[in-house]
């Protein structure tokens, strides 16, 4: 398959994907108490308003239609206002979205940093004491719910060294979250932990296979050395399916913020899922899912692509 | 009669392939390890109430927040329950949703990825773009909608934890189902005019089962973690009930001021258990030498 019909294929079947979860997240809207009218008139409307709004907006009509009404409206941008922040839901992730971002692709960073370096060596010692100490570590890590490692660490770090503040950066712009960089320590490393606990395991794996190739042989009998076989030709090949890896990880890593933004009260679009959630602010949590969805199939999209550009082998349909 | 003599051979051989695996198992420690340390929670929690009894219904406000001592060996928490009653207590309960709801999401997962693959084509390619959209959306998220909407005992607990986490096993039945339907065996039986449902159970899902298994296992330990999350946004069983998640979110704001053995101990029994699955879980899959998680 040449990448031109490659790339079209991809393409489309990205597009089916964020269709079928337009459709799961519609099918939600309407599981809702009172359905989407609940959802924008807010809870304390009347039956009366409720039957008008409904047939002011066409939903008395069948479900086909009104799901191609909703598309319309989504493809314009318009995901609905928050009923208890009385804003647009789109504006509100806007705000919210950049802070998540750097919180995760932070954590993100600081996990591939370590995870690759330690799935090395542990392949190159393998079953040896280092390899046994951090798959334990590793094993701990993954096991390890993520609010509990963040008291822990706010426990320690906090409470008893008094190193990092208990909070996030607080505040509207970016501007404000780089200006408080010991305040981001915490978050990120909780945020991280699961990743190198994952990843670490994964280029373990790959760095195992690519030693038993046979190019790592014929160097090595062309008399390279040892370190330079495995940093030279291992370390390229062993990347990137774990590089990959990581567009597949993007769910796990915003589901990781959710959870780390409200712990340490970082006004992301987490906390902002998480405070929807409490108040039953449909509108928010369907536009979230709806925008972390896409993220997500965005982010495999790539993570295919990308590989079949560096790695050849890809193209030639060996892995 | 050379048919019957090869399923015979093949049973044969396929016992001898589980006795070498089990004993593949039993050298690997970790892994044994971890399955002592699965038995050893079972029997903590639902054998140890009858040792251990005590009263994890009614508050006793005489005896709020005690430090571990001679008669409660870790402690009380706020309302005055014991914490080690409480462990087995919640353990019971985080336990029972993860195994059941690991073991819904494997049998969905399964036939799912099972008549993907084997339908092929067009109904195949609808099927996995379902999947990928489901495992675009996180779990969380969904989880919190849903728990939005209504608030779920026990059992509905299992049914939403089971229907958000099939996703990873139905790709790997799916692989499996691909390169065991063009099999001698099942085209045999094609052409003889056996079904398609006999295909599938009773010779690729048969032949799958160690895909299955390791799948499986991996599954629970993922809705143990799963359930403690949930439990910790709030949306977990309700009180009097409680989980382990549900005790380390009720302990937090307790754990600030010193009192660490309202977080500790679930905390470690979450860790503990979930390493421990995840474990036999790596072993099985060394043992039956199949693919998986990394």
């Amino acid at each position: 398959m040449d990448t031109f019909t490659y790339l079209t294929r991809r393409v489309l079947q990205a597009l089916v994907v964020i269709l079928i979860v337009t459709v799961v997240v519609f099918c939600l809207l309407h599981a809702l108490p009172g359905g989407p009218a609940r959802g924008i008139l807010g809870p304390q409307a009347t039956a009366q308003q409720i039957a008008a709004f409904n047939h002011e907006q066409g939903l008395d009509r069948s479900l086909p239609v009104q799901y191609l009404y909703y598309l319309r409206t989504l493809l314009q941008g318009d995901l609905g206002t928050s009923y208890t922040l009385n804003e647009g839901v789109f504006q509100l992730i806007e705000q919210r979205l950049p802070k998540t971002l750097v919180l995760t692709v932070l954590s993100a960073l600081v996990g591939l940093l370590l995870a690759i370096p330690l799935g090395m060596w542990q392949a190159v010692r393998r079953n040896r004491p280092v390899d046994y100490v951090i798959t334990t570590l590793s094993f701990v890590a993954y096991a390890t719910p993520v609010y509990f490692l963040g008291l822990v660490l706010v426990l320690v770090f906090t409470q008893w060294l008094d190193w990092f503040p208990s909070q996030a950066p607080q505040g509207e712009t970016l501007a404000d979250v780089f200006a408080q960089p010991g305040a981001l320590v915490l978050p990120v490393v909780a945020g991280a932990a699961s990743m190198v606990a994952v990843f670490s395991r994964y280029m373990r794996a790959a760095t195992l296979e690519n030693l038993q190739e046979d190019y790592v042989r014929t160097a090595r009998a062309g008399g390279s050395r040892p370190r330079a076989i495995l940093w030279r030709h291992v370390f390229r090949n062993s990347l990137t399916p774990v590089v990959a890896m990581l567009g597949y990880y993007v769910p796990v890593l915003f589901g990781g913020a959710l959870v780390v933004e409200q712990l340490f009260n970082y006004p992301g679009m987490g906390l902002l899922f998480w405070s929807a959630a409490q108040s039953s602010d449909y509108p928010v949590l369907l536009g979230c899912v709806l925008v972390i969805s896409v993220a997500t199939v965005v982010g495999t999209l790539l993570a295919d692509v990308v590989q079949r550009i560096i790695d050849p082998r890809v193209k030639a349909g060996r892995t | 009669m050379s048919a019957v003599l090869q399923t015979e051979a093949a049973t044969r051989e396929l016992a001898t392939g589980y006795r070498l695996s089990v004993r593949r198992f039993a050298r690997n420690r970790l892994a044994v390890a971890g399955l002592l340390v699965v038995v050893l929670f079972l029997l903590f929690c639902f054998v140890g109430p009858l040792v251990y009894s005590t009263d994890q219904t009614h508050t006793d406000l005489t005896q709020v927040n005690l430090a571990p001592s001679g008669s409660h060996w870790l402690g009380t928490d706020a309302v005055g329950h014991d914490e080690l009653g409480r462990l087995m207590f919640g353990g019971k309960v985080s336990l029972l949703v993860g195994l059941a709801a690991g073991l819904l999401a494997t049998v969905i997962g399964t036939l799912w990825g099972a008549v993907a693959g084997y339908a092929g084509g067009w109904v195949d390619a609808v099927m996995m773009r379902v999947v990928d959209a489901g495992i675009a959306i996180p779990a969380l998220f969904i989880l919190l909608v849903v728990s939005a909407i209504t608030t779920p005992d026990s059992l509905g607990l299992i049914l939403i934890l089971g229907f958000v986490s099939w996703l990873v096993p139905s790709r790997l039945v799916r692989a499996e189902t691909l390169t065991l339907k063009s099999r001698d065996y099942v085209l045999t039986l094609r052409a003889i005019g056996g079904t398609h449902g006999r295909a599938i159970f009773r010779h690729i899902l048969p032949n799958s089962v160690s895909t299955i298994v390791v799948a499986a296992t991996f599954q629970v330990a993922d809705a143990i973690l799963l359930v403690a999350y949930v439990s910790y946004l709030g949306l977990g069983v309700q009180p009097p009930s409680t989980d382990w998640g549900g005790m380390l979110s009720a302990g937090l704001t307790a754990a600030y001021s010193g009192r660490w053995w309202l977080i500790v101990p679930p905390g470690l029994a979450i860790i503990l258990v979930v390493c421990a699955f995840n474990a036999v879980g790596d072993g099985l899959r060394d043992a039956f030498d199949v693919k998986g998680r990394a």
